[in-house]
């Protein structure tokens, strides 16, 4: 199983660097929604996979899934959405403004403006 | 905390109040509210001479970071006394000068009042402190005010040089002092400054000792303007006069006086302390008084006449190390040297200070500062023509004023060198007499251009900006009375000689000082060789200032492309030039370089890491067993994710990332996290709607343009390395446990204190709450930050509508 999620995570990861080097906009957007994914899956790998059984305390239950990890999980998940929310509305409207969402395009320093 | 505590923040309290004074009473000078401050803690200090006069050291403390034994721990003796006495007493008057010197209609009284009193109390901390760091803070601010008020007026171009030059080179020095001072510390285990001195034995043989000497010297160096770090102090004279009076000549450039005094017990038995502040203040004093001939700016002149007094002081605190090996012949003549740099040190902030007040006045009343176009002045400006007289005639020692006593015993100081025979002195010594020798009568030839070409020879109303008058009482109030303390020391020296230098001399030299030490300074002590020298400066020196303007070129002939400054313009351009190009390689403004960078190091740096630790492990063992369904969703992310590479619309590939959003929400079902995949579904519903919302009904681009091959390539490899890097890691995390799981805790823990059942809930909200506050915080901030681009209109709309 973790074999199998380790090459899930791998691909997932592949894919969002691909499309971050893109050059449009919205690409670079998917492949950080994408790379969240694959990190949060990561962190889920990397406590160790079904040990036990979901963390709600019972008097039957012996042991347990480790918590922290879905911990880590559950606020990088609000983050992300946060992060991917804002990039999403900069580039509507950066694009509404410059009429563009090619980040070539977009290019500039404070010297050349 | 204690009053003495309290009389060194005064100056920040006060300087608080300042701008709120300066608003409500437009129609009173800000000056004359801060002039009552330095009064009243020149009174209160004045109470501590007779306390030093005894012996007495008064000490309070008050804990500030004491786990780093940091303590804010000020401390009253002879030395510190007679700086706290110079600052609060200079001060008073350059307060009272500049309330006439500056008007309050035209200039910014708020911000100049504070940072002056930003600068008192700061010096008055450096000269108190007990415990060096705390010195240390001090000593930056003084060169963080000494900037501000230097670059007071700030449209011009040559202050804000001036402010730059000085605050780099007195902060290059403080960073090189707090180095010394951290190898100090290493060495004594303490910061404490007398904790160092009573353990001053046990140091010099630590191998740390001759860096930790040569660092304090740099700081001390280039804060009190030795060559070759003088070249601040000349274009620090942009400041308006009262602070060049203040800082520039009577307190700030003293720090590293001060510095060299208090740490002498420290370093002073070291051969290496004694040769190079010696020698470092004789070239200062040679090189100061030789520059100060070719300038035509009053205040330059006095500007490399400072340079080259604090490097006479300077020479003789380097020479009073010499008594510390003479101790058993009980020899005195050495500590006269030093003797003579306290002396000398007062009598410079009287004689200069009046000084510069009186280029003040010039400069205030003609509009000009320049001696080629003075001239005259005696008629209009009696006044003022006695007190430059007197300032001048002491700074080039003659008598009756105080200047002639500190002169004359450095120059016996200077003779007593020859009869030195420790650190190679006796082969080298004999230059020391001759180089002081000729600085004195440049330094007499400049005192006689100081007061003799504005106020002498024609006056040519033609040149000057307005007609001269003699100049408002107030203005005139201070220099007279710096004037008054330079004849009043110059006939009674011994006013001071118990009261404050002695005890001044006995913290420089502790070991040497016993209660049977006297200081007694006289006007005639016998046709020895310093009145000789005295005699000689003067002959020679009238001879020369009459031929002045015969031989005055030959002093030109340096040219200026070799002169330390044009090293300095060039060091600083060269560095803004190498830096701007270092800046224009990294920052393209192309996000892709960005990431490729971000990438690249990613790959190398973890790949280097996994094969030089040898870190990749796998450990069959604790795998988890595949079940169908998770094979199937692991199927359809895969296919998704690669999906997303090809897809062609905006749209499509919008979907399919929700497609792996949901079915990564799945996947937390299946791996016992069910509130993770309440959340995702949540989160993904949400990215998914708000995606649409944003770009569909944008216009669909006009096909991509097509990307090069290499371009394509290029991204293929790298994405692929930090596929197979990733993988590795999340192999080699979970089959390495390095450390046991903190986990157990929250298990155990989160009903027993936290009374709830969902542990991953009780670790969010009552474990790790605050945590998810900051999350909180974060999520509100994208909020305001998406609020504010929806409201941000460009140019683009204002055109439309």
């Amino acid at each position: 199983m973790e074999l199998l999620m380790a090459i899930v995570i791998g691909i997932l990861f592949m894919c969002a660097t691909y499309l971050m080097l893109s050059k449009s906009m919205l690409r670079i957007i998917i492949g950080t929604g994408l790379l969240s994914h694959g990190a949060h899956l990561l962190i889920l790998t990397m406590g160790g996979l079904k040990g036990g059984s979901v963390p709600l305390l019972s008097d039957e239950t012996a042991s347990y899934v480790d918590p922290l990890p879905q911990a880590l999980i559950l606020t990088a998940i609000v983050i992300s959405f946060g992060v991917t929310s804002f990039l999403l509305v900069l580039a509507y409207r950066s694009y509404q403004e410059l009429g563009t969402d090619d980040m070539e395009e977009m290019r500039g320093t404070e010297t050349n403006e | 905390m204690s009053l003495l505590h309290l009389a060194v923040f005064a100056p920040f309290l006060l300087a608080l109040f300042v701008p709120i004074l300066y608003k409500l009473f437009r129609q009173i000078h800000t000056g004359w509210f801060v002039l009552i401050l330095p009064v009243l803690l020149f009174t209160y200090f004045s109470r501590f001479i007779p306390l030093t006069k005894q012996g007495d050291v008064i000490t309070e403390r008050a804990a500030w970071i004491p786990s780093l034994d940091i303590t804010v721990d000020f401390y009253v003796d002879g030395l510190g006394l007679l700086f706290a006495l110079l600052i609060t007493g200079i001060g008073s008057l350059v307060v009272l000068y500049s309330v006439f010197y500056l008007s309050k209609e035209k200039e910014k009284l708020n911000q100049f009042y504070v940072f002056l009193l930003l600068f008192m109390g700061s010096m008055l901390g450096v000269v108190l402190s007990d415990n060096l760091i705390v010195l240390y803070s001090f000593w930056e601010f003084t060169s963080l005010s000494s900037f501000l008020l230097i670059g007071y007026w700030n449209e011009r171009e040559r202050s804000r040089y001036g402010a730059q030059k000085s605050l780099l080179i007195t902060v290059f020095g403080g960073l090189s002092l707090l180095g010394g001072i951290i190898l100090l510390s290493i060495m004594g285990n303490t910061f404490s400054i007398r904790e160092l001195i009573s353990q001053s034995g046990q140091l010099i043989d630590h191998s740390l000792f001759t860096p930790a000497l040569l660092l304090v010297l740099l700081g001390a160096f280039t804060k009190s303007a030795q060559f070759p770090f003088h070249i601040w102090l000349p274009d620090a004279m942009e400041a308006p006069t009262p602070v060049s009076a203040y800082l520039h000549s009577a307190t700030m450039v003293k720090a590293g006086l001060y510095l060299v005094a208090r740490l002498s017990p420290v370093f002073a038995e070291s051969g290496l302390w004694l040769w190079l502040v010696s020698i470092t203040g004789l070239i200062t004093l040679f090189w100061g008084s030789y520059s100060a001939i070719k300038q035509t700016d009053l205040k330059a002149i006095l500007a490399f006449s400072t340079i080259s007094q604090l490097g006479l002081i300077m020479s003789l605190l380097g020479l009073g190390a010499a008594a510390l090996h003479y101790e058993s012949m009980g020899e005195t003549i050495y500590l006269a040297a030093t003797v003579a740099a306290v002396f000398h040190l007062i009598n410079h902030a009287t004689f200069k200070g009046s000084l510069f007040m009186v280029a003040g006045i010039i400069d205030h009343e003609t509009g000009t500062r320049d001696i080629k176009k003075l001239g005259g002045l005696m008629q209009v400006m009696p006044i003022t023509f006695t007190v430059a007289i007197i300032g001048a005639f002491s700074m080039a020692g003659l008598p009756p004023f105080n200047g002639f006593l500190s002169k004359e015993m450095f120059l016996a100081s200077m003779v007593s060198v020859l009869e030195l025979d420790i650190f190679n002195m006796d082969t080298w010594g004999v230059l020391f007499p001759v180089i002081a020798w000729v600085a004195s009568v440049f330094t007499f030839i400049y005192s006689m251009i100081v007061v003799l070409k504005p106020f002498t020879g024609k006056l040519s109303l033609k040149l000057l900006d307005r007609k001269p008058h003699e100049a408002p009482i107030g203005m005139l109030l201070s220099p007279i009375i710096l004037a008054s303390l330079v004849i009043v020391f110059g006939i009674f020296p011994n006013l001071l000689s118990s009261s404050i230098i002695k005890p001044a001399v006995a913290s420089i030299q502790p070991s040497l000082v016993g209660p049977d030490f006297q200081v007694h300074i006289a006007f005639w002590h016998g046709p020895e060789p310093e009145v000789w020298m005295t005699i000689g400066i003067i002959v020679l020196g009238v001879l020369l200032y009459k031929t002045l303007s015969k031989w005055q070129g030959i002093t030109m002939w340096v040219p200026d492309r070799i002169s330390l400054n044009s090293l300095y313009d060039n060091g600083l351009r060269g560095l803004e030039r190498s830096s701007s190009f270092v800046m224009k390689c990294l920052m393209t403004g192309s996000l892709r370089t960005y990431l490729l960078s971000v990438f690249l190091f990613f790959i190398l740096s973890l790949g280097f890491t996994i094969y030089w630790k040898d870190a990749f492990t796998l450990d069959t063992k604790h795998f988890a067993p595949i079940g169908f369904y998770e094979l199937l969703l692991a199927g359809v992310i895969v296919a998704a994710a690669i999906a997303i590479l090809f897809a062609k619309s905006r749209l499509t590939s919008i979907i399919i990332l929700g497609a792996v959003g949901y079915a990564i929400s799945l996947f937390f079902v299946l791996l016992r996290a069910p509130d993770l995949a309440l959340t995702q579904l949540v989160i993904e519903t949400i990215s998914v709607s708000l995606f649409l919302l944003c770009f569909f009904h944008l216009p669909l681009l006009a096909s991509r343009k097509e990307e090069r091959m290499t371009f394509r390539l290029n991204n293929a490899m790298i994405s692929i390395g930090v596929g197979v890097i990733v993988t590795l890691i999340a192999l080699s995390a979970h089959s390495n446990k390095l450390f046991d799981s903190i986990s157990s805790y929250y298990l155990e823990n989160a009903y027993k204190e936290a009374g709830g059942k969902n542990v991953v809930n009780v670790i969010l909200v009552d474990f790790r709450g605050l945590d998810t506050m900051f999350e909180i915080t974060v999520l509100s901030i994208a909020a305001l930050g998406i609020f504010a681009m929806i409201k941000l209109r460009l140019t683009r709309r204002k055109d439309q509508s």
